[in-house]
Parts: C-alpha cells; structure tokens; sequence
C-alpha cells in the first residue's frame, strides 16, 4: 500500500536529513507566500508611492484577475491563453476603473482615499456576485501539474507552486528593467521621490498616472490569477491578502519596489516558518491541546510584531524611497 | 406637521387592522451565514427550509409562517446580536439555524435565558450536546464528535495504522480532532489546527503532514475551505502516497468545484442524498427541480426542521406559549425524516446511523455522492452523560 516507496522516500522517520530536508520545503513555502505577497505590494507601493493613494480596491483587482482568468480558461479551454487574457482584462480594467473613479481622489485627505477606495471594494464585491453568483468558481490545473517534483533528492515540492515562484521572479526582473532601464520606469521613479517637480518638467502626469494604476492593477491581477487555482476563486478573496500586502509595504518601504521584493521573503517566510514550528516548540512547554490552540494565534502575530518593531526603529521602512 | 402625523397614525391603522383581524402567525427566526463564500451553505439551508414550507402549503400546525432571515457572516458577536434581535425585538417563535459551532456557543446563553424554541440545524458543538444542553434547544444535525468518530472506525476497518490530522481553530476543529481520536486506535502522529477563517493556504502544514509519514490524512475543512483544501491536498502530490479521510469536507456544495478532485476521498455523513426512504426521494427531486441543484447535508437537515416544528405546534393545537408540550412532542422525533427515522437522545442530540460515502462521476457528466455502506448504527454521542437532562 505504500505508493509512496515508489517515489523514492526513504524509510519511516526521519533523522537529521529529513530535518534538514523539511526545513528546506517550509522555506520554499514561505517563499512561494512571499512572491504573492510581492505581486500585490509591488502595485500597492507604487500608487502610494507615486500617486500618493491608500488604495484599498487593490484586492478587488486581484479578485478580478482570478474571476477573469477562470472565465476566459473555460471559454478558450487553455490555462495560459486564460491566464494571458485575464492580465490583459485586468490592466484595461486598472485603467478603466483610474480614469472613473480615481482621479477625482487624487490630492484629496487619505481619509477620503480609504472611504472612497473601501466603496469600491464593496461595489466590486457586489458587482461580482451579480455577474458571476455568490458560489464562486474553480480554476483548474493541467492534470500533469497535480504532482510534485523532487528539486534535490529527497525534496518533493508541488509543481504548481515551483511555476509560481518561477513565473514571480520573471516578473520581478521585468519589473526591475521597466524601472529602472527605461524612460517609463526614470519618470516612475521621479515620480516617487517628487511629483511636483515631474509634473513642473511638462510630463504628462495624468497618463504617467493611468499607466501606473494599470500597471499595479496587472500585478494584482497577476497574483489573483497565478493564486486562483490554489485557494479557489472567491468573492471577498482579495481583503485578507491585501493586510498582508500592506505590511510589506510598510516594512519594506513606501515607494520602493526592492523594499517590497525584500519585505514580500521575510513576511513570507515568518509566516510560514511560524506556522511549521511553533506548534511543536510550544508543545515541548505546554499540554497539546494548548500549544495546538495557541500556535496559530501566535503565528499570526509574528508579523505584525515584525511591523511593530520597524515602525519603532526604522519608521521609513527597510528600504525608504528617496525623500519626498 | 399635522398633516404627516394623520398620515402616520392612519397606516398605522391600516397596519393594525389586518393584523388584529388575521389569524395568529408562528414568527421563525432564522440565522446562517447569507454573506461572503459561505453565503452557498446559507442559500442552500434557506432554499431548503422554503421548499419544506412549501411542502407544508406554507403552514405549521395550521398556522401560516412568517420567517425572519439573518445573515452572521461567520461571526459569533454578528450571530450573538441577530440572536438578541430576532428574541428581544421580533419575538419570534422558534429560532432556526446555525452553521457554526462558535457562532451557536456565542448565541447559547440568549436562546436558553428566554426559553426560546431552537432547532439547531448544523452546528454540533460539543458544549451543547453536554453540561450546557437546554430543554428548549434541539438539534436536526449531530454532535460533532460523532462524524469524526465514524470515520476513525472506518480508518481502522481500513488497517490505517498511524494518521495526521488536520482542521481549523475553533470550537468544532477541535471537537472533530478530538472526535477521530475517541474511535481511531492507531497512532496519531501529529495533528495540526489553522488559523480560521482567514488562512486557506495550508502548504506549510501538507510539508509537515507529508515529512511526518503517515498512513493518512484525516481533515476537517467544511464550505469553501474544503474546496481549497482537497484541491492543495492533489497539488502537493499526496494524493496517490498517503489516502485523504474527512468530515464535511466534501459535501454537495463544494463537489461541483473539486470534480475529479473529489473521486475516491471517502467521508463520513448522517445524510446522504441517495438514502432510499420515501420522505428523502421527495426531498432531493422536488430540490433539484426547483433550485437546478443537488441539495447538501445542510440543507436536509434544515428541511427536517420544519417537520420537526410542524409536529411540534400540531401536538399543541397551535397553542405556541405551551412550550412544555411542544417539547414533549418534539423528544419524540415523530416525523419521517429524510435521514431515515432517528429519535433524540437525553440531551436532544439524534441517535442515528451514520454512512460511508464517496464521489461518483454521474451518467450525464456531472458528479454526484453516494452512499458506500453503513459505517456505524444508531449511534450517540459521548457527551450525554454531562447532560443534567435524563
């Protein structure tokens, strides 16, 4: 019965290796959550940094990028051509919704942001339901991509998630040449250190804009599509993920892409590491049933301690964005 | 200003006048989750509570019904205050309801002060099935350690040897775990509970499942997170190494989004929609013709609600404030239920039959459960002896 031996496993129980082997897995976990994590912060740093915008509609983009990719994967009946399709849906929809319903916010309190972009959160919400109906969808994985690959032996890591952290770190290194090699990225990044100066210079500062909120709405909707298959596609999917975006941008910088990069890891792998071993390290102190009970709570925490703690001694972030 | 005023008082005029002249109406309260993804199980106990009314022509005891719907979007404090609302303000008769077990824990104490009439149609929190079980609570559903306990019988049919164990952080998580564990009689080699309901990323704790060997898996992961969790179960690769076993996990709900996921993951239920008994055949077809979907536990156990209730005011002659009376009926079970008969233990928690069953792919294409066999008869939960109720 046990199908496993086949796949090379070594015997029961482990020794140091397994150990050692384990924790290299959970660190490809709290990676792969960090490259989710990246992708949303990416978008998010970048209009705040830029535009100066507490967007909390950035979660709806991502839910819209997993909807529109599970719509078009079943219409073309191919994952990539669905996925390629939902990226471009999601940008024209970034625009679209910048160009409605943005603009007006610009210049205004952060206040006014955070109730106006929480409107639209819940228009999204409900817009969602009425197109698609409140039981959600399901986007489902080439049957070959329901496995898992030995990366070094004795190391089995789900094949879909390898794909995810790949396909991050190529956006990740096009995000950097965008930003920093081209003439699009310099205003960018002029745009993040002092926007009045660039807008001073004859730079069209409306488009410069419009392009950046469709760009971040991409990389939200790039997460939602890339994560669909894994959590399923939800209604309200996006709200959770978008606190933890938020920490990374705090911890990483407001403004700073790298910051994010970095940030995005660390998050990624303390929450995940917390996850993996406190159960059994509270074990060892306390009874099961507490230490079982207590884990997750504790766990949850770590991160926002972590954010606690940067806020207190280094307030602009790891990497702060040049000054404004 | 005057003019307002006469205007007010003569709808109020009009509002009374009917009232006054209409026969008196049973007020049902009923709250599930109507918001967010679990809104599906919601929907799916509404639509069957509305469709026994129907199959009642509308009327319990031969009283027309008016039922107020409250959504707790999962959260004890929202489902503590529709509690409060539905009894403090809109005096309903009977509360209906309650997906969660810590929702029905937070709402426990309103429900038992006022006397008010319950039927509990999903949640099965241990609390309740023991010191905290009232005459005036009854349950359509189970206790939550009964399921659990099914499939760790079956687990051992099955030679299973060691197993992982893994549901949610709350009351019913860890009533499940712990459910497994009463029956299981191998090894439990770890056990794991998730942050809830916010965590649907279970990747750290599948490495830890897979590194820690076992024969099986058992997981509880009820609405959409089974989706999720079935689905991450197959990306990991372990389907195939170490066999999956779970507790309202697969349900009818989450079967059409899981598909070929969901072949050959067995599970433990009280009700399936296969069961060959007269009242369950009408149930399942008139569903599906009027809703164009396969009913799920939840909903059949909300359905058998409202034949529980219309025994109840039939026994009393429509007489609602006889609560005595209408709780002596209602400890009889007198009702054909769509589970097949059942009567209620001390604490009012059935004594029932629970089933193997399993995913199929259908004739048409699509899929559907089916019962695989009887696991465990006329079965109790192990809380009743804390029970004061004899």
């Amino acid at each position: 019965m046990d199908a496993r031996d086949k796949h090379g496993h070594d015997a029961r129980g482990r020794g140091c290796d397994g150990t050692m082997l384990y924790f290299i897995e959970q660190l490809l976990n709290g990676v792969q959550l960090g490259m989710l994590l990246f992708l949303l912060a990416a978008g998010l740093t970048l209009i705040f940094g830029i535009m100066d915008l507490v967007n909390l509609a950035h979660g709806s983009l991502y839910m819209l990028g997993a909807y529109f990719a599970a719509t078009f994967a079943t219409l073309t009946g191919s994952f990539v051509l669905g996925a390629i399709l939902a990226l471009a849906a999601t940008f024209v929809s970034g625009v679209a919704l910048e160009v409605i319903a943005i603009r007006p916010l610009y210049g205004r309190s952060h206040l006014d942001h955070v109730l106006g972009t929480f409107g639209l959160l819940l228009f999204f919400n409900e817009l969602v339901r009425l197109v698609w109906g409140p039981a959600g969808m399901t986007l489902s994985l080439p049957s070959e991509m329901l496995t898992a690959v030995q990366i070094i032996p004795g190391v089995y890591y789900p094949a879909y998630r390898l794909v995810i952290i790949a396909a991050t770190l190529a956006v990740a290194a096009l995000l950097y040449i965008l930003v920093m090699r081209t003439r699009l990225g310099m205003l960018i990044r002029a745009g993040a250190s002092n926007r009045e100066m660039v807008g001073a210079l004859g730079v069209n500062i409306k488009l410069l804009y419009t392009l950046v909120f469709g760009l971040g709405a991409a990389l939200a909707g790039f997460a939602g599509l890339m994560q669909a298959p894994i959590l399923t596609v939800q209604i309200g999917m996006g709200e959770n993920i978008l606190i933890l975006a938020f920490v990374v941008i705090i911890i990483g910088g407001i403004g700073s892409i790298r910051g994010a990069f970095v940030a995005a890891i660390v998050v990624g792998l303390i929450d995940t590491i917390g996850r993996a071993f406190l159960p059994d390290l509270l074990r060892a102190v306390l009874n099961t049933n507490t230490a079982l009970t207590l884990a997750p709570a504790l766990s949850s925490m770590s991160i926002y301690m972590l954010m606690a703690g940067i806020l207190v001694f280094r307030p602009e972030g790891l990497f702060p964005a040049a000054s404004k | 200003m005057i003019r307002p005023l006469i205007a007010g008082a003569a709808a109020l005029a009009l509002c009374a006048g009917p009232a006054m002249a209409q026969q008196k109406t049973i007020k049902i309260g009923f709250i599930s989750t109507f918001s967010g993804p679990a809104a599906a199980i919601g929907n799916d106990m509404r639509n069957s509570f509305e469709l026994g009314l129907d199959h009642m022509s509308r009327k319990l005891g031969g009283l027309p019904v008016e039922v107020i719907y409250e959504d707790d979007e999962i959260k004890p404090e929202v489902g503590v205050q529709k509690t409060q609302k539905l009894i403090e303000s809109d005096h309903v008769d009977f509360i209906v309801g309650y997906i969660w077990s810590n929702v029905l824990l937070a709402s426990l104490k309103p429900l038992v002060d006022s006397k008010t009439m319950t039927v509990v149609t999903n949640a099965g929190a241990s609390q309740l099935a023991g010191e905290q079980c009232s005459p005036y609570v009854f349950s359509t559903s189970w206790n939550n350690d009964q399921t659990p306990a099914a499939i760790g019988t079956y687990m051992n049919q099955k030679g299973v040897k060691t197993a992982f164990l893994m549901g949610p952080n709350y009351a019913a998580g860890k009533d499940m775990l712990n459910g497994v564990q009463t029956t299981f009689k191998g090894q439990i080699v770890g056990q794991e509970l998730t942050r809830w309901p916010d965590q649907l990323d279970f990747s750290a704790e599948l490495s830890k499942a897979r590194a820690a060997k076992p024969d099986a898996i058992f997981a509880f992961y009820p609405g959409g997170a089974g989706v999720q969790f079935v689905t991450q179960y197959a990306q990991s690769g372990l389907k195939g190494q170490i066999p999956l076993y779970t507790a309202f996990t697969i349900d009818d709900l989450s079967l059409p989004r899981l598909k070929d996921l969901a072949i050959g993951v067995p599970g433990a239920q009280e009700w399936v929609n296969d069961l060959p008994n007269d009242a369950n055949k009408k149930f399942v077809a008139d569903f599906k013709a009027k809703y164009k979907a396969s009913p799920s536990f939840y909903g059949a156990q909300t359905y058998d609600a409202v034949a529980l209730i219309n025994s109840a005011v039939t026994a009393v002659k429509g007489d609602l404030s006889n609560k005595d009376g209408m709780r002596k009926e209602m400890e009889k079970a007198d009702f054909k239920s769509v589970r097949g008969n059942f009567r209620f233990g001390n604490n009012h928690i059935p004594i029932q039959n629970f089933y193997l069953q399993d995913a199929d792919k259908t004739a048409d294409g699509g899929y559907a459960l089916h019962t695989v066999s009887l696991i465990v008869k006329d079965d109790q939960d192990k809380f009743h002896d804390k029970c004061s109720m004899k």
